[in-house]
């Protein structure tokens, strides 16, 4: 990572660009790949410029929660592993690596992207449990987006493995349904350094960030948000936000559904 | 008696035996392992005589007395100001050392370098544990306010400056930037022109990826026409 | 029942194909990918940097922290995030395998982290996850006496094999795992662990085995330690 004052940052902002000569509306290229495990139901790598991020699904059965006896589960965890940044030590998930996740975890449930009636197994008594887990390999700024198009792209090539009702036991190595993704809410988050907006900030410009703006959308609509950051962001700063971020959204979901 | 099993230039990594018998003398990156001379890191063999060694390709910084280093104010105490110059290597630099005028001990020494702030900074010395003594006071050592510290190989920054700072030197001129190297593999560049920043980044990721190659010089001066 | 064959068809001291690659994790001071057959292990070292607590810091030499861990999509039956008494335990005697190789006294009172990760499992990860490190300590330019190469030898069945996959370990008729790690100059061994029946002369004779496979495996970790730096 750079060692750049805020000072610097914001002049930079000022002549129209950033450290790596970007505009200020720009996202750096988005890559993504299924090559990651074979034991995963389904599993992707989503590189944003350096910033790596893979996300593998895994079913297993189990009991539905009891306000929703037919329909199927979804967990979502995120690790910020020591590999990816000098900063991230192992042990217990810090409150950054689970607000990630439940950001993520937000968008796919409050989109229904996922169909999650078509995973009851047995109404009140067994359904299919989605667990998808984050893991971040390299980090350049910008997880939570990494993160949530990793976890749609591992989604959009998972496929429900054979369950045998007799011996209640699951065929990992029969794999056949596709899982039913009806739609994909990719994240894009922003950020406000002084008086300007950015978006896809580097890991030398989130730590300076006044404020961050996180816009999960499907087309047009806004299925979650997240503010982070210490400092406030004004109403017209966050149509401003919404706006890009849906934009960038349906660029970057073009990226995502390969 | 004895036998060179690798000739000059040759690419090596560590547990490789590069001389068998006790003709050769050895020195940086190779040690002696009974009869045999074996390399301790990834490099290139240099053979001077019967003295052998490795021109390092990987590597982390060492503190030596002399160097000039490029660090962030991390810690303010009644002592002075201790600088991270990165790698576990924390630097301290004391009130006596830290300027030309006179500090008394109840100023604000924030005032003079703050947290966060990068300097340009010199070892007076160093203990066997890793820590150094810093100073700021002489030529070219001071606050560096604005432009950008990139990270670049240690083991690179000879080639970066190049021969009495000829390769810096081309690199400052064409890009109209102030440049500063560190030798714990820190370089400050700044240039009111953000483009003239980013060239300049981009020539010293070059000099990094060819630097063992011929022709450098030309290489870079034709990138900067 | 006699194993006569192998199920992938290999010979009883081959190993299964593998693929090295140096310098995968931009962030890390070294970082490699390891493959052998279908098991993946990634390695990322950070250091030397700062030991904490302040206690732990030796003036003599530094020290060498190891963590080993599965991604929970790297087996069939997922598993849950977070260290387990075998991922502790395998950490460890991953960190006994890589410090004979390392020159401690290179990093007085800080510390050099390596992470190992296992992202695809086919039985021999902590194996994997030995030659991934020993090639990231030396892309981080630790100073290193030498490479480590790691591979399991053992029984499947009657008969004696090096590189089990995880049908082997988990054979019916009862499969021995060996897991070893070796310093290939001088044939010492660092890493020795063992897990079912056999007596002494199948053991030498297994090592024997383990020893020649890790000097091919050290080939594959020299070239791609070069294939890297040989643009430089």
């Amino acid at each position: 990572m750079e060692l750049v004052s805020k000072n610097y940052l914001l002049s930079l902002l000022d002549k129209g660009t950033r450290l790596d000569g970007r505009k200020l509306d720009e996202y750096r290229e988005v890559k993504v790949s299924h090559d990651v495990s074979e034991n995963a139901e389904g599993a992707a790598r989503v590189k944003i410029g350096d910033t790596e991020v893979i996300a593998g699904v895994k079913l297993e059965t189990g009991e539905p929660y009891p306000d929703s006896p037919d329909e199927g589960n979804i967990i979502v965890s995120g690790e910020f592993l020591g590999l990816a940044n000098e900063d991230f030590e192992s042990g217990p998930p810090s409150a950054e690596s689970i607000e990630l996740s439940r950001v993520v975890d937000r968008g796919i449930r409050e989109s229904k992207a996922i169909d999650l009636k078509k995973l009851c197994i047995k109404e009140g008594e067994k359904v299919w449990m989605i667990l998808i887990d984050i893991y971040i390999l390299n980090d350049s700024g910008n997880l939570q987006d990494a993160s949530a198009m990793a976890a749609l792209a591992a989604l959009a090539n998972t496929k429900i493995p054979a369950y045998d009702e007799e011996t209640n036991k699951v065929d990992y190595k029969n794999r056949k349904e596709k899982l039913p993704l009806l739609k994909m809410p990719v994240e894009c988050s922003l950020g406000k350094i002084g008086k300007h907006i950015i978006v896809d900030p580097l890991l030398e410009e989130e730590r300076l960030l006044d404020a961050r703006l996180t816009v999960a959308s499907i087309g047009k609509t806004i299925c979650a948000l997240q503010k982070s950051g210490k400092g406030t962001l004004t109403i017209e700063e966050i149509e401003k936000m919404l706006k890009m971020g849906i934009d960038k959204n349906n660029e970057n979901l073009k990226v995502v559904k390969k | 008696m004895g036998k060179l099993l690798v000739k000059n230039k040759d690419l090596v990594v560590p547990g490789e035996v590069l001389v068998e018998g006790m003709d050769y003398v050895p020195s940086h990156g190779v040690f002696r392992d009974g009869e045999k001379i074996v390399a301790n890191s990834v490099g290139l063999v240099s053979i001077d005589n019967r003295l052998i060694k490795l021109i390092p390709l990987t590597g982390f910084y060492a503190p030596k007395k002399n160097d000039t280093v490029i660090g962030k104010v991390a810690n303010i105490n009644f002592n002075g100001w201790m600088v991270d110059i990165g790698h576990s290597n924390l630097a301290m630099l004391s009130l006596k050392e830290a300027t030309n005028e006179y500090i008394d001990k109840k100023a604000d020494l924030s005032k003079y370098y703050d947290f966060g702030e990068i300097v340009a900074a010199k070892i007076i010395s160093t203990t066997k544990d890793g820590t150094s003594d810093l100073t700021m006071k002489g030529p070219g050592l001071n606050k560096l306010i604005n432009g950008r510290v990139i990270e670049v190989a240690p083991t690179k920054v000879p080639r970066i400056i190049g021969k009495q700072g000829s390769m810096i030197n081309i690199i400052k001129t064409k890009t109209n930037c102030k440049v500063v190297v560190g030798q714990n593999g820190k370089v400050w560049i700044q240039n009111e022109n953000p483009e003239e920043e980013r060239k300049a980044i981009e020539i010293i990721r070059f000099i990094e990826k060819e630097s063992v190659k011929e022709g450098l010089t030309e290489k870079v001066e034709k990138l900067l026409k | 029942m006699s194993y006569t064959k192998r199920n992938d068809g290999r010979k009883f001291d081959e190993t299964r194909e593998i693929k090295a690659e140096v310098g995968i994790i931009k962030n890390a001071n070294g970082s490699a990918k390891f493959q052998i057959g279908k098991t993946i292990a990634v390695a990322a070292v950070y250091g030397p940097r700062n030991l904490y607590p302040k206690f732990l810091q030796n003036p003599e030499k530094g020290m060498l922290r190891c963590n080993y861990n599965m991604l929970s999509f790297s087996v069939d039956e997922r598993i849950r995030p977070g260290p387990s008494r075998r991922s502790k335990e395998i950490s460890l005697v991953t960190e006994r395998a890589l410090s004979p190789a390392v020159d401690l006294s290179t990093f007085t009172n800080a510390v050099v982290d390596v992470f190992v990760e296992i992202i695809q499992a086919d039985a021999g990860t902590r194996c994997a996850g030995i030659c991934a490190a020993s090639m990231a300590l030396a892309d981080a330019g630790i100073p290193m006496k030498d490479l480590v190469a790691a591979v399991s030898v053992g029984k499947v069945g009657d008969k004696l094999v090096v590189d089990l996959n995880k049908f082997e370990e988990d054979y019916e008729d009862g499969a021995t795992d060996v897991p070893v790690a070796y310093l290939p100059r001088n044939g010492e061994i660092s890493l020795l662990q063992m897990d079912g029946e056999m007596d002494v002369k199948e053991i030498k004779e297994a090592l024997e085995m383990g020893r020649k496979a890790c000097e091919k495996i050290i080939e594959v970790q020299k070239k791609a330690l070069k294939e890297k730096y040989k643009g430089d």
